[in-house]
């Protein structure tokens, strides 16, 4: 028997393409359902997305941030929620890549991860901790070399999909607010009971409920490092970088369909220069600043990465802070003014030119760790760290 | 000097904990110092020994703990001397 041998193309941006073809058609169905992007996410998993930042020798395939960041962009071109829960999952994942190999239990988890294609949730928010993901009020209780803990957690992003959720708490049931540890929780390790339903404005596919979290699990899975090292030295970069990935895609998708609206009418009155075009002219450099920004980031990551001490610097922290303050706040600007390039064509749903997905799932951008609290933060650094004034770092 | 370095934790330390229970390797971060803290008791060292951070020390490890800090001001210190 002669069976046609098919080789397909494996590289990244490819089979980030045909994730993004899935995620494209039902994007506008999981934003109105508020549901979550199933078939996007189980064409993630068949093209094996979801282990791409594992090492090499765990089973992964050890792509950098900068190669997720572009993946990130892809998807959110397509569908802002797959892109943004494909987004979380690898800053999770972050964690256990950055402070998960001098474990046993976290590298075996991670061959399980590259191998099973499981998906990763969050849990660092929690009712009463006003939004400072950097305190917990519930305690992990050891005892026996269990690991107990009781979370009221107020978002736990595709927490009802999610195969492990990665959960902070106080360290042990004496330690103060910030004394954080992170655990991994298996699915058969918890129960998790609904507390808020996610009915927003944008970014609805997230399915990011409410949840009263209770897991026990053995004490191995707790990371062996505090919690606040690594959310210093990887949670907040990989956030910031990977989020704007989403942002840009979004934002870059907008101005897509901005410049098809302005050579639409240009084809239809060749000699005269559409009304739009102009604006489309401006919207173009606002979208390359927010693009030159995260690449600057993604390479100050890169060159940073290798020494714990520069990743836990305030410049450092100044910089990620910024990246995400500038891309956050200027996709806002760039989804308005492509809305102004498409008039009542991207203001009306179901035209190819439609902008108001884009717009709803933009804002979420300064509310996901509040940009009032980060300036804030940006703000008190400055007091102390003097800003780097070469051009080129 | 870490007399000072103590009154300025008890001043703008903010912790949940007396600064007397800590020992000079006690962590810091561990008994509840935050990065907002630790800025304002930088602000009060400068101020305090009269020296300015360089961005190499603005990190976690600098402000650890008594002795780390008292390590650091103790660079600085000597380096102006020079």
């Amino acid at each position: 028997m002669n069976v046609a041998v098919v080789i397909p193309d494996t590289s990244l941006e490819t089979r980030a393409r045909r994730v993004a073809a899935v995620a494209a058609r039902q994007a506008d169905a999981v934003d109105a359902r508020a549901c979550f992007p199933r078939e996007a996410v189980d064409t993630m998993i068949a093209e094996r997305l979801l282990g791409i930042q594992i090492p090499v020798s765990l089973g992964g395939e050890g792509a950098g941030f900068a190669e997720i960041a572009e993946v990130c962009s892809i998807l959110g071109q397509a569908c802002a929620a797959s892109a943004m829960v494909f987004a979380m999952h690898h800053i999770k994942l972050s964690s256990l890549v950055e402070h998960g190999l001098e474990s046993p239990w976290h590298t075996q988890f991670m061959r399980r991860i590259a191998a099973e294609q499981l998906l990763l949730g969050s849990a660092t928010t929690e009712g009463g901790i006003g939004g400072n993901l950097r305190n917990s009020i519930c305690a992990a209780e050891v005892a026996g070399g269990i690991c107990r803990l009781e979370k009221d957690a107020t978002v736990i992003s595709y927490g009802d999909h999610a195969d492990a959720i990665l959960i902070t708490s106080r360290a042990h049931a004496d330690a103060v607010s910030t004394d954080q540890v992170m655990t991994v929780f298996l699915k058969d390790q918890y129960t998790l009971e609904k507390t808020h339903v996610w009915d927003t404005l944008g970014m609805r596919g997230t399915c990011s409920d409410g949840f009263l979290f209770r897991g026990v699990a053995p004490a191995e899975q707790i990371f062996p490092k505090p919690f606040a090292e690594i959310a210093a030295q990887s949670m907040l970069a990989a956030s910031h970088l990977l989020w704007s990935g989403v942002w840009y895609g979004i934002a870059a998708d907008a101005v897509a369909r901005a410049q098809a609206f302005v050579r639409a009418a240009a084809r239809k009155t060749p000699g005269t220069t559409p009304p739009g075009a102009l604006r489309l002219a401006e919207v173009s450099t606002m979208l390359q600043t927010v693009r030159s920004n995260i690449v600057a980031g993604l390479k100050a990551y890169e060159e940073a990465k290798a020494d714990p001490e520069r990743l836990s610097s305030m410049g450092f922290s100044v910089a990620m802070n910024n990246v995400k303050l500038c891309s956050s706040e200027t996709i806002l600007a760039i989804v308005n003014h492509a809305m102004l390039i498409c008039g009542i064509m991207g203001y009306k749903n179901g035209t190819p030119f439609s902008l108001g997905r884009h717009l709803r799932d933009v804002h979420s951008a300064q509310l996901m760790i509040s940009n009032d609290r980060i300036l804030s933060n940006v703000a008190s650094m400055l007091l102390v760290h003097k800003l780097d004034n070469s051009l080129l770092g | 000097m870490n007399e000072t370095i103590r009154g300025l934790l008890v001043k703008f330390g903010n912790l949940p904990v007396s600064v007397d229970q800590l020992q000079d390797d006690s962590d810091l971060y561990t008994a509840g110092l935050s990065s907002f803290a630790s800025v304002q008791v930088m602000l009060g060292i400068e101020e305090a020994f009269d020296v300015e951070f360089p961005d190499t020390m603005l990190n976690r490890r600098s402000f650890a703990s008594i002795a780390a800090i008292e390590g650091c001001v103790r660079l600085l210190t000597d380096r102006e001397a020079a």
